[in-house]
């Protein structure tokens, strides 16, 4: 399999990511959850926060890979027999994934550097706080997080099924593809 | 003989009753930020945590001759908690501590103020947190007056006291060294002209 994509197929470069990200943004959403909810003594209350914090940076780093590797690549053509009124759709909501995942990474980002800390990412590397706060910022950047993560996780959910309908019921390669198939559609 | 003394004590009691007519009132300065509510609390029995709210206002008067008739009022805005750092901030906002969503401030009214002399004071009164409200009491020192060098009269205030966190209905649990928390008020009153 090619690193980069080609007009039929995913490269590896775009599967390896696509699927790590997938991990990473359940991850992390189940880490949210769970982390809000603990127990001042559990001995996870401090350490879970730290794990999510760092798990987001690389998530955003991943992302902000991403939409330039995409950029700099053939996009491969769809492999189904849906109208192209469905491929725009399927492409806005990818858009719209994609711009929740920054906005999402972006406010949590600001919750935790809204005194002017930054972020400590496994103890490898420190992101400084950039911006200048304002009052009750990291209220505010909380709220937009939490609705945003509800979204996204509803979004990809409808994403998940939309591939496996596709698979199981349109019969098609589209999640193969993404799989990293090469078998060709010609069947 | 009796006559003699009926004149002063006339003059007087006159006096007396005048005496609160003659209390002064007090803006806290809390514009120019001459007054502080901190709080401390244990982390763990091994340090403290330090806190303030930034956004308060209240008033009182005070008078020297009657002491006992003096009044305080203040009233916090529970959303300024500020422990200098953003993440347990906004936790102390949340529903585990002071749930500034439901219970928008944080009043204080107080109810007797006892002269112990040496400037040395308990201030009593009715303090609403968390949307209870319960009597406490504060040690409070006089700590001076007299004019300031901007053409104001200045009268200035400390007080004390201890808060258990479940007794206005907090429910986040910090441990048992953390049930406490320490209260440290520090005013200073502009007389109203």
């Amino acid at each position: 399999m090619n690193l980069r994509n080609s007009d039929k197929q995913f490269g590896l470069v775009s599967i390896v990511i696509h699927w790590m990200m997938a991990l990473l943004i359940v991850g992390l959403f189940a880490l949210g959850l769970y982390m809000t909810g603990l127990d001042y003594y559990d001995p996870w209350y401090k350490t879970a926060p730290d794990i999510h914090r760092s798990l987001g940076v690389i998530m955003l780093l991943l992302l902000i890979f991403r939409l330039v590797w995409r950029q700099v690549n053939p996009k491969p053509t769809p492999v189904d027999n849906d109208p192209e009124i469905l491929h725009k759709v399927a492409e806005w909501i990818h858009g719209l994934l994609y711009l929740l995942l920054f906005v999402i990474a972006l406010s949590g980002y600001l919750i935790s550097t809204a005194d002017g800390r930054g972020i400590d990412v496994f103890n490898w590397f420190t992101v400084p706080a950039l911006f200048p706060s304002f009052e009750n910022m990291e209220d505010l950047a909380g709220e937009v997080h939490f609705v945003l993560a509800v979204t996204l996780i509803v979004l990809a959910g409808l994403h998940g099924l939309a591939a496996l309908k596709h698979h199981f019921i349109d019969r098609d390669l589209t999640l193969m593809r993404m799989l990293g198939s090469t078998r060709s559609l010609d069947r | 003989m009796k006559k003699r003394f009926l004149v002063p004590l006339l003059a007087a009691s006159i006096v007396a009753i005048s005496a609160p007519v003659s209390a002064d009132d007090y803006v806290i300065d809390t514009k120019g930020a001459h007054a502080f509510v901190q709080f401390k609390i244990s982390h763990l029995g091994y340090g403290w945590v330090i806190g303030r709210f930034n956004d308060f206002s209240g008033s009182f008067s005070y008078d020297e001759t009657n002491p006992a008739a003096s009044k305080v009022s203040v009233t916090i805005n529970p959303t300024s908690v500020d422990s200098n750092h953003a993440e347990r901030d906004k936790h102390l906002r949340s529903k585990d501590f002071l749930k500034v969503d439901e219970f928008s401030t944080i009043t204080f009214n107080s109810t007797s103020y006892e002269d112990k002399g040496d400037n040395k004071a308990v201030l009593k009164g009715d303090l609403t947190l968390h949307g209870v409200t319960k009597s406490v009491a504060l040690d409070v020192t006089h700590i001076g007056a007299g004019k300031d060098p901007w053409g104001g009269y200045r009268r200035g205030f400390e007080g004390t006291t201890k808060l258990t966190l479940k007794d206005f209905g907090i429910p986040m649990d910090l441990g048992p060294a953390s049930r406490e928390l320490e209260v440290f008020v520090s005013v200073e009153g502009i007389k109203k002209k």
